[in-house]
Parts: structure tokens; sequence; C-alpha cells
């Protein structure tokens, strides 16, 4: 496959998991925003602004964090590069650039997404409805990866969709993990706190799974290890990794010998991760740890797939 | 029943007759027409409207704001050509574009039309489309325009015409296919009751032809595109999977050891064959325009070795250009001692000092055309201009009559469309895509451009010209 089509499958689906990312964040946030206490809603909201690299261009603009500017700027603004309409615009010119190279059903559920968009972006988020729009922003998502899997070859063209979608997916679970350890004090079973890590599960979509796997309290230990190490949760760090350890083996030829070794050495360290070591080396530690070695392994892919000279 | 206009003015239709009546050849499709609501026709347009949004089967605008994607009007009321006819045409047109070739292949080699006087070298050395450095490089097969689209109207006798021939990289073929495709999902009943010759096996057809270019048995072929802001990205994504074969820009490809190399995420893979979608200026930097982003730094050393093979070759634009147009008569006689089948439009040569006083002379009934120019750009339609138009154009005329030609107006052949205020005739023409590779074939039919506002007489899609499917009929059998 040719290098750049490798690079524009990954960057498309890259930016549609960061679209649905942010859309689950933001999801939380504003229902959090709903509930009077305002220290949590705060936390809410300045993590997807932070994951989003666009935190000081937001206080630049606004100044103050204030739930409506925030969803706006992370929705519908155009002059935010990280804002869901910007990824959803990154990830439909990544299609159309291979639109060859995907099915005729993943193209045209990603235009349609970029059609329907272009008119809400008309319409403002208001009129839509706040909660509405991220369904709609989190069931396109969905639809193009039912797409993708019920369509595609399972050629490279798959596989580097797949891996764009991991690599986003493990580095944005690491960020929400890391980013609301540091504003957390100690794990208490206040109102507070139950609905700030009630927030963090829903915001990956795990709080079922907590609910089933440890029929228990919320505490903190607990979601470290449910979002780090368990395998049966797909956001989780080990499940992200996982599928990045099937897949890079399994592109054509024999390149990327160093992403290989690097993701092989990343997955054994959440399979046979340990809680006890987690928690001394510190969550945010571990977890700067692991972001590093997610955006090395990323940087390496790069220059062994996408860039080749 | 629907009511059907007459154009007017003696003008040729392609429905109806000079009394109204409808052709044979609509018969058929005109009496199944009569037995629909006008409102089920109107909702067919809007889902084929719909459709060609979702699809996404756009074309950018140049000028406008970057990304700026419109869809090109498709109207649902076939053209339809006999069997009988198309038949003559096909002949007509391969004759045409054989002779192209050879002319193209004595131009690079040993210039026997130049030395037999027949056409005059200095409107050959003198023209910005001539590549010396073609000069007796041999291609497979002798052939230089692997794909050609032949611009045919009629006029108002229904004789048919060449407009112009496109040797470099014509383009439309993809809205051929999917208006075929578009008819067939809105009105399949329509394809069961008549014997319509199908187009879709084109990108086979095509797929063979770049293939026998090369001397290579199993060739990596590869489709060049200028990237996805390119007005015809549409047709060159939709080409190359159609094909199955990449569709590569120029930074994915580099030469090395005389050959040339895509990058992929195995490592260098050679290729043997490009299709290119990418104007000779811009191909190699090292041996055209340096500042080219586009092209491929050394590819045309590579190409001079025979090392792979490009499609259509370069310096086909020596044989397209409008000065050299009125000598197409001359060469079939001259390659192939036959009289033409198809024929030219009376043209003036500007650069022509009697010429040139007869146009200036003649300005509001004629139609003058940039030499090298394309897409409907720089053109003055006389007889539907104002005087400051016209007397615009007179000076751009005076200061450099070389860069013009000019043609008498012509009426150009109507059918009609589903205008707003119903069935309506409007102009159209006719570019067929001819392939050449060991032999020369078409697919039956080709693009039928249509010029959407009354009266206008401009069909490109850059002008908001549309299109329509093109049937060739078999007559039924019953």
């Amino acid at each position: 496959m040719l290098s750049r089509t490798a690079a524009e499958l990954y960057w498309l689906s890259r930016y549609l998991e960061r679209a649905e990312n942010t859309a689950r964040m933001l999801d939380v946030a504003w229902n959090m925003s709903l509930i009077p206490f305002s220290v949590t809603a705060r936390d809410e909201l300045s993590t997807p602004l932070a994951i989003s690299g666009a935190k000081e261009l937001y206080m630049e603009r606004y100044g103050t964090l204030q739930v409506h500017n925030v969803l706006h700027f992370l929705t519908l603004d155009r002059d935010n590069p990280g804002s869901i309409f910007n990824s959803l615009r990154m990830a439909r010119e990544n299609a159309h650039a291979v639109r060859g190279k995907i099915t005729s059903e993943m193209w045209e559920s990603i235009n349609t997404t970029w059609i329907e968009l272009q008119e809400m972006s008309r319409a403002g988020l208001l009129s839509i409805g706040v909660s509405a729009f991220f369904d709609w922003v989190k069931q396109r998502s969905h639809l193009f990866r039912g797409a993708a899997y019920g369509t595609i070859m399972r050629n490279d063209a798959f596989r580097f969709l797949r891996i764009g979608t991991f690599i986003e997916r493990a580095d944005n679970t690491a960020r929400i993990l890391g980013g609301r350890e540091q504003v957390s004090g100690s794990p208490g079973n206040t109102a507070v706190e139950f609905y700030r890590w009630n927030a963090l599960l829903r915001s990956v979509g795990a709080f079922e799974a907590y609910r089933e796997i440890y029929s228990d309290a919320l505490q903190f230990e607990n979601i470290v290890e449910l979002l780090i190490l368990r395998g049966e949760v797909p956001r989780s760090l080990r499940s992200c990794v996982e599928m990045l350890c099937e897949l890079l083996p399994a592109i054509e030829g024999n390149a990327g010998l160093n992403a290989k070794r690097e993701v092989t050495v990343l997955f054994a360290r959440l399979q046979y991760g340990d809680m006890r070591h987690i928690m001394d080396v510190g969550v945010n530690d571990y977890l700067d740890d692991f972001l590093r070695r997610i955006n090395d392994l990323a940087n390496t892919l790069g220059k062994e797939y996408l860039e080749v000279v | 029943m629907f009511p059907a206009k007459l154009p007017g003015n003696g003008i040729f239709d392609e429905m109806l007759l000079a009394d109204g009546q409808v052709r044979e050849h609509y018969a058929s499709y005109w009496s199944w027409l009569n037995k629909r609501p006008l409102e089920e026709m109107e909702r067919k347009r809007r889902e084929a409207e719909l459709l060609f949004h979702r699809v996404g089967i756009t074309f950018a605008v140049y000028g406008e704001s970057s990304g700026t994607e419109r869809l090109i009007p498709f109207d649902s009321l076939p053209r339809v050509i006999p069997a009988q006819e198309w038949g003559w045409l096909e002949n007509g047109i391969r004759q045409r574009v054989q002779a192209l070739n050879m002319f193209l292949h004595d131009i690079y080699h040993d210039q026997n039309i130049l030395k037999a006087g027949r056409i005059p070298p200095e409107q050959i050395f003198g023209n910005a489309h001539y590549q010396p450095c073609m000069q007796d490089v041999d291609l497979p097969n002798d052939v230089y325009a692997q794909i050609s689209g032949v611009d045919l109207i009629r006029d108002d006798k229904g004789d048919w015409y060449v407009l112009e021939d496109n040797l470099r990289t014509p383009s439309g073929v993809s809205y051929m296919i999917e208006n075929r495709r578009m008819m067939m999902r809105l009105f399949p009943e329509l394809f069961s009751g008549n014997s319509v010759a199908p187009v879709d096996h084109y990108p086979s057809l095509l797929l063979e032809t770049l293939q026998q270019g090369s001397n290579v048995s199993h060739p990596n072929v590869v489709l060049l595109t200028p990237g996805r802001y390119n007005s015809a990205y549409f047709e060159h994504a939709f080409l190359a999977q159609q094909m199955g074969i990449e569709l590569v820009e120029g930074p994915d490809l580099f030469v090395k050891d005389s050959h040339v190399y895509m990058r992929t995420t195995a490592g260098p893979q050679q290729v043997d064959v490009i299709y290119r979608r990418i104007d000779d200026d811009y191909l190699d930097p090292l041996a055209f325009r340096q500042d080219s982003m586009l092209g491929v730094p050394g590819l045309l050393s590579v190409y001079r070795e025979g090392n792979v093979s490009i499609a259509n070759a370069i310096g086909t634009g020596v044989a397209d250009d409008k000065s050299v147009y009125p000598y197409v008569p001359e060469m079939i006689r001259f390659y192939l001692d036959e009289e033409p089948m198809l024929k030219n439009v009376p043209t003036w040569q500007c650069r022509d000092a009697s010429n040139l006083s007869y146009v200036l002379d003649h300005l509001a009934e004629l139609v003058v055309k940039e030499v090298h120019g394309a897409g409907g750009y720089g053109m003055l339609v006389g007889p539907l201009s104002t005087k400051e138009q016209i007397s615009q154009f007179r000076d751009r005329l005076i200061a450099r009559p070389d860069n013009y030609i000019a043609q008498p107006t012509l009426s150009l052949s109507t059918c009609p469309i589903f205008a707003e205020s119903g069935i309506a005739p409007r102009h159209i023409d006719l570019r067929p895509f001819v392939l050449s590779g060991r032999e020369i074939r078409m697919a039956p039919g080709g693009l039928t451009r249509v010029a959407m506002q009354e009266g206008s007489l401009v069909v490109n899609s850059s002008q908001g010209g549309g299109t329509k499917d093109t049937w060739v009929l078999e007559e039924p059998s019953c």
C-alpha cells in the first residue's frame, strides 16, 4: 500500500475517534454542569480543553470557563483546530484523498456526516440540542466503523484504519485518567467524589462495566485497574494496545521492526501489569510514562510506514 | 401528455422532427415518459441530486474558495443515438484518431508531412506543446494518445462536425459511467424495455489499453493525479478504483537507477505505466517547469530510456491545438490515403493577416477562441455578446492575433431536458472516449454535455454546463 494512503487512512480514523472522544467528554461535562457541584463541573470542562490542546486558545478568547463557551468552542467552532467540527472535517478530507481505497459505503457515511455537520453548524448547537448533537457524533462514528467492519477487505487499508483508532483511543483514555487524578484529593464517599468518578467512567463509556466487574462503590484504585489493565473494557489501555499488537505484525512486508518491538514491549507491560506496581510508581507517573511510550510508538510507526523514503 | 417544444430558428433537435413529430428512435422512450406523472419525474430528479451529493460526484471550481465542490447538473432525459448512426460515427472517429497518432509519430520522427509541404513547419515548431525532447523516442505500438476525447456537434441539418480533438488528458468519462448507473437506478424498467448498449466496461478497456502501452508483461499501472483539489479529482479516484490500481501523487513516486518507484508501506515498488492526469509542463521539474510540486524529478529521462510508459505520451498537445486542428483532414488524406468521414468546422487562423481582417469584420457572428484555451475560458461567442464585450475582445485579438482562431457560430443541435418550465430544448455536444492500444476501441456513445441555460452554446462544466446519459440504441427486434 502507498505510504501516503496508509497515512491518510490512519489520520482519517484518528480524527474520527478524536471527534467521538471529545463528544463523550463534553456530553458528560454538559450533564455535570446541570448538577450543582461547580468544582466538578469545571474539572469536567477543563479536561477536554486540555486534551484537545486548545486550552490556551480558549482562555485567550474567553478568559473564564463557561459551559456554553466551552461547548461552542469544542463543538462547532470553525476557528478552533481542536473542535469536533474540524476533527470531522479533517477525517472527511483524509477520506476524500483515499476514497478509492475505502468502500463506497464508508465514503458515503463520512461524506454524509460532513454534509449534515455543515447544516448543523449553520443551525447552531442550541437549536439542535446539546445532547442530541453528542449522540449524533457518536452515532456517526459508530456508523462509519460499522460500515468499515462490514464492507472493507481485511487488508492493510483496514489495518491502518484500526491502528489510527487505537492509538488515538489509548492516548485519550490515558489523558482522561491522568488529568483527573491530579485534581482529586483522597478518595472518599462524598457525593462530589461519586459524581467525579461517575463522570470519568461515563466519559470513556465504562460505567456499566465497572458496576458489572466490581459490583462495588466507585473507588479510585478499581477505576485505575479497569481503565489500564482490564482486557474486557474496549477503551482500556490494555485493550487498545492488545489490538495494536495484533495489527502491526499483520501488515504486509517486512518493514516496521522498531514499531513491532515497541508495541510488543508495551503490551507485555500491560498484559503482565501489576496494580501494586502502578500504585507504587504513582498513577500519574505511570500514565506519563505510558503516554510517552504510545507517542514514541506513533512516531516510529510514522517513520517506518507512513513517510517511507 | 408532456408538451415538447421545438428549438426554433431551424435548429436540429435530437428528439423532434421539424414538424414536431417524435423521431423514431425516441418513440419508445417518449411513450414511456408520457405514462409518468410529472411529480414522479420531479421526485426522481431530487433523488438523483441527493445521491450525487452523497456519493460526492462533484468537481472543484477554480477561482472559488478552496475546497468548493459543486455538482454537475444531471438531466435524466437521455440523448439517444441509433446504433446505425453510431456505427458510422465510430468509423469516422477511428479514422481520425488513427491519423492523429500517425501524425504524432511522424512529427517526432521523420516529419514527412512537413517535408511534403502539407502543413507549414512553423505551425509545429512554433507551437508551445511541441516537445523536442520526444524526437526519436520510440513508443509501444507507436501510440501517443492512448486516451482521446473527440468533441462532436451537429449543425442545423444534423450533420456531424468535429469541434476539437482532446489528446492530452481528456476528462468526463466518469460522468458517462455514473450517469448510466444513475439512470439504471432511477428507471430500471427503461433498460429492460430498450436495448441500450452498455458502457460500464470502459474501465477494464482502459486498463487493457494502458497495459498494452508497456513492454513489461505484467506491468504495474498507476494513475498520477495532481491531488484532491484538482477539478477532476473525483474522476481520478473513480477510475483508479474501478481499475484496481494505485492513485498516486507526485511525491509518492521517485526515480532511482533509471526506474520509477512508488513509496509503499512495504518499501519501494517499481512502476511501469503512469496514466497521468497532469499536464506535460508539470510532469518533471528537472525537465519542464522547475516550480512544479506535482511531478516526479527525473521522470523524463526514465521515460526516454523506455523504462516507464506514460499515457498519454509527452507532447501530444501539438496535435490537438486549435491552430493545428484545421490540418487534421489533411493528415487523414496524407497518412491513410482516405477522405475524412467527419467534417471539420471551417476555421480562420487569426495569425494570417487576411483571415484576421475577415474575423475583425465579422466578430458579431463568429466564435473566437484562444489557440491553447480549454474549458470554455477566454472565448467570445459573437451573437451572444454585447457590443462592449465584442469591442474589448477586439483589442485582445489585435494585440495577439496568433493566439486566436475563429469559427462560424454553429447552431449546435438541441435535446430536450427537464427544465424548471417543463420539457425544453437545450444545446448539446458529444464527447466519445477513444482508447488506442494495439487496436482502437470505444465505449458506445460517450458523454453528452448540455448547456443548461436557454439559448446558451457553452456546454463546459466549468461554465455551468450539465450532462445527460447517452444511449446507443439497437433497433427493437420486434
